[in-house]
């Protein structure tokens, strides 16, 4: 297992994800011998992971299953311990193909923070890519550096504990893209544009605030950056459910042509009179959503 | 400027002969091919793209008279019209349609001068009786406006998913189902699309999913595009200009024939015959009739002989070619064991879904794109009780561009109205011991409410 190489079959050193219902999944480090706990009995990894393959039901000590399933950095963004606020997958998506990633390219981030981005640029980078992520927090720059390990994916990124603002990326003229998740990012845009290569790359920031994008993109703007371009993507998740709908009773009619014409493919038949109800299949939003993740400020920056 | 081999720049930013480019102009753009004396059309203008070649991509260009191309000096933007004197608001400001005493005719006397856009819009300003009581914002916006109109310029960028994304999603999008810029990067992620893996791809969206799969997997790995009717379409791939060793990663397989496969039949299958070929512009027309015509004896009519048993031949090793294509695709497919599948078509997403998740490996990603959003509650639906897929998710993204600027930041006025639906999924094993039967399937995702979980490692 590898977060950019998939594997059939579960190993020892593995990072599965217990799979146990929609919304609720965690990851287990794989190790002969060892157990997890989970509502629906114990895992014993030695007999119940090792050697099954990703994508098989496993069925706990008391009787209840789940299934095990191969990481992807999707599934890590929605497992991963939160050190701080994390990009989640609608985001990333976004940032991915707008930064135009893809394997070989090399790519500049600050912060690392809990690595979510990070495990999907490595994704799209690999075989030939290159990751430099810098964190100013030493705990978090420490943390990170072990999970790329686990991950096996240490051999594609480079982590520095150092202030982007202060120090830059610590590489000049490499890369494709450079991505910026920092409090104040204007103060960084003068390092982003020395680490992107002399042809030219592009650039990324994240901002919460608006009057931080504002000044964004007037260092942007200063520094001969061109293509400049703020957005928001929001994800609607819908429900997919029956619902049922109430029949108006209207009382008898007079003459023969008796019955409303229901529409809806699972329509079931009006009965006449009361407590009639017809059900349908549909989709509905939640009744609260995110409103607001951040804004993507983009730019190009070019020789020309 | 044509100096750009020295110090460390890749050669391939720089515009070579036959080199597939975007053109852009504002928020438009257009796919075109570098071909020397070639007339190329980009907003009802003629152009030569013969003098980007040995230019950087990312360069803007000047259109000159007769549609000939010249760099634009870099320094030629930051020089841009300097303003002295502007008014509080726009109390005074008639609109009797007088303010500009420049006509057409004039203008266009300008234009037939040879002035520049930037020379034009400098014109208008100092013609212009209300510029100087606009305030300095309005001024702006009006330069913005009328540089528009008589700037005169074309960017020349190097194709990828986000531009050719875009350019189709504005200027044709019903060729990709209406399939918006930021779904098509969801479906990417979201089928977790990488180098090495095997990934099977349906689309009728002119090919544009097809390249942007294949720019990620960047050559390594393999992808099967599977196809309705004659052959598959792949004009927006072929937009990204991929290096060759690209397109012997590329397998194709006609949907026809995924019985065949799924039921062992395709092997004894007999080779095709021609009529099942497709029509592909690019084959000569199968005979040359002229020769027919003429009235020559003996070595003439050998000749033809001769010539239409070597057409024969070329053709029966076209059709060998092709059905040993078909059975490399088959081989792919057959061990079903894909690593992701990425649906956007025009067909009914729940047989194509169903289909073709059958040549899936477990724990798998897959995503499916539908411009309507019924077909996918179909498709959950049927998943949910067929099993075989968890972490189901039917979802839509909302997307808005925004203007900043100083002290005038806000949303875009227009925006999108919707880019599409996406059902994705993780693919998982059916457990032979219980096969898959309806109802029981219910309980497969335990209500969360449930469940309330410790790990405990040790």
């Amino acid at each position: 297992m590898s977060f950019v190489e998939y594997a059939e079959f579960i190993q020892e050193g593995d990072v599965a994800i217990i799979f146990m219902g929609h919304d609720s999944m965690f990851p287990v480090k794989v190790q002969q011998g060892a157990q997890t706990q989970t509502r629906y009995g114990v895992i014993r990894h030695s007999t119940d992971l090792i050697g099954r393959r990703f994508g098989s039901k496993v069925t706990c000590s008391k009787g209840g299953w789940v299934y095990v399933l191969h990481p992807t950095p999707e599934l890590w963004t929605l497992n991963l311990p939160h050190r701080t606020q994390i990009l989640y997958t609608t985001d990333i998506a976004n940032i991915t193909m707008m930064l135009e990633l893809k394997p070989g390219s090399v790519v500049c981030e600050s912060g690392t923070g809990s690595g979510s981005l990070s495990h999907a640029i490595l994704r799209t980078i690999a075989p030939s890519g290159h990751l430099y992520t810098v964190e100013f927090h030493q705990q978090r720059a420490e943390k990170a550096i072990e999970e790329f390990r686990e991950h096996k994916v240490d051999h594609l990124v480079t982590v520095l504990n150092q202030d982007v603002c202060k120090d830059g990326f610590g590489v000049m003229g490499v890369a494709d893209a450079v991505f910026l998740d920092i409090p104040s990012p204007w103060e960084a845009i003068g390092h982003a544009k020395s680490a992107i290569k002399k042809q030219g790359g592009r650039l990324c920031s994240f901002s919460p605030c608006i009057e931080q994008v504002q000044r964004t993109c007037a260092a942007l703007a200063e520094q001969g950056f061109g293509e400049i371009c703020t957005l928001e993507v929001l994800l609607r998740v819908y429900d997919v459910r029956s619902v049922s709908l109430a029949l108006p009773d209207f009382g008898p009619e007079d003459t023969l042509q008796t019955g409303l014409h229901v529409p809806g493919e699972e329509g079931t038949p009006a009965a006449p009179g009361a407590n009639a109800t017809v059900t349908c299949r549909t989709a509905m939003p939640p009744r609260e959503m995110a409103g607001h993740t951040g804004y993507l400020t983009f730019a190009t920056k070019s020789l020309v | 400027m044509a100096n750009n081999m020295d110090d460390g720049i890749d050669a391939q930013c720089i515009i070579k002969e036959g080199d597939c480019v975007v053109m852009k102009r504002g928020d438009i753009f257009k796919a075109a091919q570098i071909q020397k004396k070639r007339k190329v059309i980009f907003e009802k203008q003629w152009l030569f793209l013969d003098n980007t070649i040995g230019e950087l991509y990312g360069t803007t260009f000047e259109i000159a008279s007769g549609g000939t191309l010249q760099p634009r000096k870099p320094k030629h933007t930051e020089s841009s019209t300097e303003v002295k004197k502007a008014g509080t608001d726009n109390r005074n400001i008639v609109d009797d349609g007088r303010s500009q005493k420049l006509t057409r005719d004039d203008i266009e006397t300008l234009k037939e001068q040879g002035l520049k856009g930037q020379e034009i819009v400098q014109q208008l300003i100092e013609n212009s009786t209300t510029f100087t009581d606009k305030t300095e914002f309005a001024q702006e916006k009006y330069i913005k406006k009328k540089k528009k109109k008589y700037e005169n310029t074309v960017m020349i960028l190097k194709p990828s998913t986000r531009i050719l994304a875009q350019m189709y999603h504005g200027r044709e999008p019903g060729k990709i189902c209406y399939l918006r810029y930021d779904s098509l990067a969801q479906m990417l992620t979201l089928a977790n699309i990488h180098a090495g893996s095997k990934v099977i791809v349906f689309e009728t969206c002119a090919g544009l999913v097809l390249g942007a799969v294949m720019e990620r997997m960047g050559g390594h790995g393999s992808v099967i595009q599977m196809y309705p009717g004659g052959g598959p379409v792949r004009a927006g791939m072929e937009s990204f200009g991929f290096p060759e060793h690209f397109h012997q990663t590329l397998h194709d397989f006609p949907l026809c024939k995924v019985q065949d496969l799924l039921g062992g039949r395709l092997s004894q299958d007999a080779p095709e015959t021609d009529e099942a070929a497709p029509p592909k512009p690019e084959q000569q027309s199968p005979e040359a009739e002229n020769m027919d015509t003429v009235p020559e004896a003996g070595r003439e009519t050998e000749e033809r002989d001769k010539r239409r048993e070597d057409k024969a031949q070329e053709r029966k090793t076209k059709m060998e070619e092709k059905r040993k294509k078909l059975l490399a695709a088959a081989a792919l497919l057959e061990p079903r064991n894909a690593d992701g599948l990425v649906i956007a078509s025009r067909f009914h997403p729940c047989p194509v879904l169903l289909g073709l998740l059958k040549f899936m490996a477990p724990s798998r990603p897959f995503v499916v794109y539908c411009q309507y959003r019924e077909p996918l509650i179909e498709c959950y639906t049927k998943l949910r009780e067929q099993g075989g897929a968890i972490n189901l998710r039917l979802a839509e993204t909302w997307l808005r561009h925004y203007q900043v600027l100083p002290n005038r930041t806000h949303p875009v006025l227009l925006m999108s109205g919707g880019g599409g639906y996406l059902l994705s999924g993780t693919t998982v094993l059916t457990s032979p011991a219980q096969p898959a039967t309806g109802p029981a399937h219910r309980a497969e995702e335990p209500s969360p409410k449930r469940i309330k979980l410790q790990e405990t490692d040790d």
